[in-house]
């Protein structure tokens, strides 16, 4: 069982590294030597562009009045905010963001979490196998995912469709774009999340288990009781993850736009950027609604932390 | 950051030989070798049954892909498929796996470098505002990557950098998170007292980095790269903003363009499937090649 976690750090021997550090203090040239690349890169793309993202969209272009000659960039204050939150297609593009959000979490993080579980339990044979076939997904680009499922959802082209079809029931997925997308999700990043909580749930002490079965807990209840509120901080992570990075939903739906006719241009928030950066020009716009997008990140992930924090504290204080 | 502690019940009970009193009588429900094991089946045949589709499809024609045909041995034609994907648009189909190559292979070995090193410093040596540094770093981790393409755009245009290599090089070079996983990683494997022995021996600290400290946390360094590449060999939007000369295109985003032509012109269907089958394959032996490398990384991210 610890095998196949042999190459994860040994713990541990932190002693002596902390001395080694304290030893180390004041010899400046070699440790900012060493991050130096990093932070200049970290800085060319991350911080410029964000604080870049900030002042574009405090700005637009003005046009004379026939809409010839130069454009003028003038300072309209939150004016682009104003525009993005005024226009309904961005504002439904979030409201597909949440919808996809509770469709698509639940199942993934229920499915990840259960594979987990049934992976963990003894009962379980060719475990290495079953988890490189769960994760397997994770290695094939999301475009390719997102291009071979919408194949398969593609009447004529699909087996699928066509053994439903036979069998009486017609099934339109690309008349339901959300499970369609949902299910592209799920397909790439159960096996990846699987992984994670598999891992997280072999770092539980073995006594912690026995204890469990001696005090005549049987597996499902061990699983419900003990293993899944053990490994809550790795749940949480991947939780936050993923709303990371369902708010970035951009390129399952980019392959279904015009193949499903209800993904238009404007389907996700990030779409709307997209669209309004280079189809209208619009860099104002496309900046504000950027950064909406990340400030609703950003709130999501704090909030995240503090729930989980607030809760795991009120643990420990029940249990003192 | 939190490590996994479990409750403190190392200390618990001595374990009793005789499950606890008055549940003696009813044993508890548990699932069937056969139920747990199915249902681990039912999961890999969700997972493995769309690659498996794309290996048939890859290996028809235009009518039999369309038509939803079953693949016979008669209709077999993955080498006509393959010839004629290295013959479409004057070969450019492996001008983009060779850029997505280059892209992926060059920018991983970079940022796993450029990860390592920092990684390094953090867990080495102390100075002052560290920590908070660090956690900059790891807010980095939390910032949506599609927000930042717009704005690297627009400056990647102020410095005319857009429509070229670099546009799409460079950004594939940083990865906060591959930080933190090195951090743990010289945690985990590079021991004080050794770097200590080095220095007491006359070595500058660049020289212990290189010669000992980069030797010792291979396993990491091994383990970031796999993660980049993955990443740099998936990126579609980043590439999708930056580029417009089909000649700089990697895979993702060659086989994007040419699905958008398949409207008008159906013969593409093929191509686009075949070529969708060799551009996992690297990543598929990749990961099955480095299975203690992904499992590693992915533990270490559980415990964060």
């Amino acid at each position: 069982m610890t095998r196949s976690r042999s190459a994860a750090p040994p713990r541990g021997d932190n002693a002596a590294s902390r001395a080694a550090t304290v030893r180390r203090r004041g010899r400046s040239g070699a440790p900012a030597l060493l991050i130096a690349p990093f932070l200049l890169l970290f800085t060319a793309v991350m911080l410029v562009p964000i604080g870049y993202a900030v002042y574009l969209s405090l700005f637009t272009e003005q046009r004379s009045g026939l809409g010839f000659g130069d454009a003028r960039t003038v300072f309209t204050g939150f004016g682009n905010y104003a525009r993005a939150l005024g226009d309904s297609a961005y504002r439904t593009g979030f409201l597909t963001i949440v919808q996809y959000c509770v469709l698509y979490i639940p199942v993934m993080l229920g499915l990840s979490l259960l594979a987990a579980l049934l992976l963990d339990s003894v009962l379980a044979r060719a475990k290495r196998f079953f988890q490189l076939a769960l994760f397997l997904p994770h290695a094939v680009p999301g475009i390719i995912a997102a291009l071979v499922w919408t194949y398969l959802y593609t009447p004529g082209i699909s087996p699928v469709i066509g053994a439903l079809n036979s069998a009486g029931s017609h099934l339109d997925l690309l008349g339901h774009p959300l499970p369609a997308v949902v299910n592209m999700a799920v397909w790439e990043w159960t096996g990846y999340n699987m992984v994670i909580f598999y891992a997280a749930l072999q770092a539980i002490p073995r006594e912690v288990l026995e204890a469990s079965v001696v005090d005549g807990a049987g597996p499902l209840r061990t699983a419900l009781s003990i293993k899944v509120p053990l490994i809550r901080a790795s749940i949480t992570m991947v939780g936050m993850f993923t709303v990371i990075g369902s708010l970035q939903l951009f390129t399952e739906p980019m392959i279904m736009y015009r193949t499903a006719p209800a993904v238009v241009s404007s389907w996700t928030p990030n779409m709307f950027a997209y669209t309004a950066a280079f189809d209208r020009d619009d860099y104002g716009l496309a900046a504000a609604s950027s950064v909406m997008l990340a400030l609703v990140a950003a709130a999501l992930s704090f909030i995240v932390t503090r729930l989980t924090r607030g809760r795991t504290e009120r643990r420990a204080e029940a249990a003192a | 950051m939190k490590t996994l502690s479990p409750p403190e019940r190392a200390a618990a009970p001595q374990p009793r030989p005789t499950p606890a009193p008055g549940r003696a009588g009813r044993r508890p429900w548990s699932p069937s070798k056969a139920a747990v094991n199915g249902a681990l089946v039912l999961f890999t045949l969700y997972t493995l049954l769309p690659l498996g589709w794309l290996l048939t499809a890859a290996a028809k024609n235009t009518p039999d892909l369309l038509g939803g045909n079953t693949l016979t041995p008669a209709d077999f034609h993955l080498g006509q498929n393959l010839h004629d994907l290295a013959a479409a648009d004057a070969g450019i189909y492996f001008h983009w796996y060779l850029n997505s190559l280059l892209y992926a292979g060059l920018g991983a070995l970079g940022c796993a470098f450029v990860c390592v090193c920092a990684g390094y410093a953090f867990e080495v040596y102390g100075f002052r505002g560290k920590e908070k540094l660090f956690g900059l770093v790891l807010l980095g981790v939390l910032v949506p990557t599609t927000a930042l393409a717009l704005p690297m755009y627009l400056l990647a245009s102020k410095v005319g950098l857009v429509n070229t290599f670099w546009a799409v090089f460079v950004p594939s070079l940083v990865n906060p998170f591959g930080v933190y996983l090195a951090r743990v990683f010289c945690a985990g494997y590079v021991p004080g007292e050794v770097l200590e022995a080095a220095r007491v021996d006359g070595a500058g600290e660049l020289r212990t980095f290189w010669s000992i400290g980069l030797r010792m946390v291979m396993p990491g360094f091994v383990t970031v790269f796999l993660f980049q590449f993955t990443a740099i060999w998936n990126n579609f939007f980043l590439p999708l903003v930056m580029l417009s000369d089909s000649k700089l295109f990697p895979v993702s985003l060659g086989l994007y363009s040419w699905n958008t032509q398949t409207r008008s012109e159906p013969s593409y269907y093929p191509l686009v499937v075949t070529g969708s089958l060799l551009a996992i394959v690297p990543l598929v032996v990749a990961f099955i090649a480095l299975q203690r490398h992904w499992k590693a990384g992915l533990t270490a991210g559980s415990i964060k």
